[in-house]
């Protein structure tokens, strides 16, 4: 293995501003109930469409007289609790899967794989559907069938890493031991590969927002009173003339988040691997180098 | 004459080459091992010489069971190995350990070196005691200090990390060893360090070993017996002394003839062989060195595959004229 010879740094602008705007999006989902301003599912007839910016509720109500703000929050539990289990789901079940195909090749890797291929070959919000319309519509059955559709390609790319991976010596040494292949697989080839993965896991989060998003959209996913921002875009599409912030926060928020999330994974990408980042141009390092010559200059 | 703690009897390896689903294209082998009998006394270090893609490793492999094997008989300490499933092996694999070429490729580079050690004295069964008087016995041994423990593989250099490696499968006090080119990658300096490690092993511990290598000089330092293999076959087999002076296979005469020379005016005559290495795939019938050999005879050897000849001395020939030993030979 050759040696790294230049980590990237973790901290660059594009991480810490799409850091930021994760952070904001993961606290405003766990405080959830404690800083939500009026109960989100509270009807208020006399405060029906109410403008933003209006007294009381800053992004205004909905039809129901409901403060967009405090559903806004609400959705923020929902649709990052969704998205995480998501990604833990296709961590937990395609992970390993993948593993073990790729370790060994052979008939298990080409039947499951087989397998794996008629279920990606299905459009996989189609694959959603049909496990809604067989297990029943809900929250958590919305998670498990974006989940499933999502374990394929995880699978997939923890296959084509073990795959490089097993033939590495230090695995071949571990069997001269006499170690197990379990062992092998999950406390020897595991920690090395999954630093490769955790970019493609980032990125999934993006993903499984914008999926579980569509769901509730198309009133699949959580069920109503309950509301995520899918729920939350489809109330505003219906209300767009009467109020036009009710379908633009979510929409807002529902692409910030996941634009920060794939910018965020994009760094973790550099971080990992330097060897990605874009070099400066013939201008940038002109500057650079006007500043170390100052630097030794005044160093003299 | 000492135990043999290792008998090879007709180890067959072929590699297949081509997808068998796809028929028009056919099936092809690649002979990377052909009836390959040795034994490894108790011991002794045994020498495996070849050039690159001769199957040198690939029988390294075959005798741990790391590889399985296609036909031939293993016999390791009394029992028939050959065939073994990977559970079967985990019992025995505490008595035969391997030393690999790459010594930083052989650690795992996200574990502290300690971490490996610990990981392998757990694995072993040993109490937390045990096992540290084990390794602090065994850095003694290779001359080097606690403090590795707590690096990473990168951190070290090739000639500690060998030393660590050799280490490792000393661990678990071993009846055998297989080095398969532990010096190869290593500058002459820290070869010198591990071959000295090695021979102290052997001097002082009595561990048996298998060498392989590519390096005339180095086996020549090191090993009791020594087997030249060429295209997966043994060419010439025996005592070191005995190969290296009186050298009968055609094949072996041209490797000894181009070590370089030890003094400037030294007459040395070179043997140039001609030509590559022949593909190893679906070799023909006859001697697999007959396309490049000088003593070459039409009829016999391009049909007759040469079976390995005891010719006194412990010293084995597959050639069906060696030197010295048939009248109509030209030199």
């Amino acid at each position: 293995m050759a040696k790294r010879s230049k980590v990237g740094k973790f901290f660059t602008p594009k991480t810490v501003i799409s850091g930021i705007v994760i952070l904001i999006a993961i606290a405003a989902a766990i405080g959830a109930n404690v800083i939500v301003p009026y109960d989100p599912n509270e009807v208020d007839p006399r405060s029906c469409f109410l403008p933003a910016f209006s007294k009381g509720h800053i992004l205004g109500t909905d039809k129901l007289g409901r403060d967009l703000l405090s559903r806004l929050i609400m959705g923020a539990k929902s649709s990052m609790l969704n998205a995480f289990l998501i990604v833990a789901f296709e961590v937990v079940i395609g992970v390993p899967i993948g593993l073990i195909c790729g370790y060994y090749d052979g008939k298990i890797d080409a039947v499951i794989m087989r397998i794996w291929d008629v279920v990606c070959s299905i459009p996989s919000l189609l694959l959603s559907f049909i496990l809604i319309a067989i297990f029943g519509r809900g929250n958590f059955t919305g998670v498990m069938s974006i989940g499933i559709a999502f374990i394929p390609l995880t699978a997939k790319m923890a296959r084509s890493l073990i795959i490089t991976e097993k033939k590495a010596v230090y695995v071949e040494a571990c069997k001269s031991m006499g170690y197990s292949d379990m062992k092998i697989i999950f406390f020897h080839i595991l920690p090395n590969v999954i630093t490769t993965m955790i970019a493609q896991f980032t990125m999934d989060i993006g993903a499984a927002i914008v999926a579980m998003a569509t769901l509730s959209y198309l009133g699949l996913g959580i069920q109503p009173p309950d509301a995520d921002w899918g729920t939350l875009l489809e109330n505003g599409m219906q209300n767009f003339y009467n109020n036009y912030v009710l379908l633009a926060a979510p929409a807002i928020v529902i692409m910030l988040v996941t634009v920060a999330v794939n910018i965020f994974s994009d760094g973790i990408q550099e971080y990992i691997d330097p060897s990605q980042r874009k070099l400066p141009t013939f201008k940038q390092y002109e500057k650079r180098l006007i500043h170390i010559q100052r630097r030794q200059k005044a160093a003299i | 004459m000492a135990e043999n703690i290792l008998e090879v009897r007709h180890l067959k390896k072929w590699f297949k080459i081509g997808n068998p689903a796809i028929k028009k294209v056919g099936v092809s082998y690649l002979h990377a091992c052909d009836d390959v009998s040795f034994d490894i006394r108790k011991g002794e270090i045994f020498g495996i010489i070849g050039e690159s893609g001769s199957g040198k490793s690939t029988i390294g492999k075959c005798v741990l069971n790391l590889q399985s094997s296609d036909s031939g008989e293993i016999i390791f300490d009394g029992q028939d190995i050959f065939g073994y499933s990977q559970k079967k092996m985990k019992p025995l694999r505490k008595d035969m350990q391997m030393v690999f070429q790459n010594p930083l490729a052989s650690f795992n580079p996200k574990k502290r070196l300690g971490k490996t050690f610990a990981e392998y004295g757990k694995f072993l069964g040993m109490t937390d005691e045990h096992y540290q008087n084990r390794i602090k016995e065994l850095l003694k041994y290779i001359k080097l200090s606690d403090d590795v423990l707590s690096r990473l593989p990168k951190e070290l250099s090739g000639g500690q990390l060998q030393r660590l490696a050799i280490a490792r499968a000393l661990m678990s006090e071993p009846k055998f060893v297989l080095a398969d080119e532990p010096v190869s990658a290593l500058d002459v300096s820290v070869q010198a360090q591990i071959l000295n490690l090695m021979i102290d092993l052997k001097e002082n511990l009595g561990q048996t070993m298998l060498f392989i290598s590519h390096d005339l000089n180095v086996v020549r330092h090191l090993c009791d017996r020594v087997a030249v293999v060429y295209l997966g076959v043994i060419v010439e087999m025996g005592p070191i002394d005995e190969v290296y002076s009186n050298v009968m296979h055609p094949y072996t005469q041209a490797l000894i003839s181009a070590k370089p020379k030890e003094h400037p005016l030294q007459q040395k005559e070179q043997i140039i062989l001609k030509g590559d290495i022949p593909t190893a795939i679906d070799v023909p019938e006859g001697c697999r060195f007959a396309s490049r050999c000088s003593r070459y005879k039409h009829g016999l050897c391009d049909h007759r595959t040469p079976k390995l000849r005891d010719m006194g001395n412990g010293h084995f020939v597959a050639c069906h004229y060696p030197k010295g030993h048939n009248s109509d030979e030209e030199d």
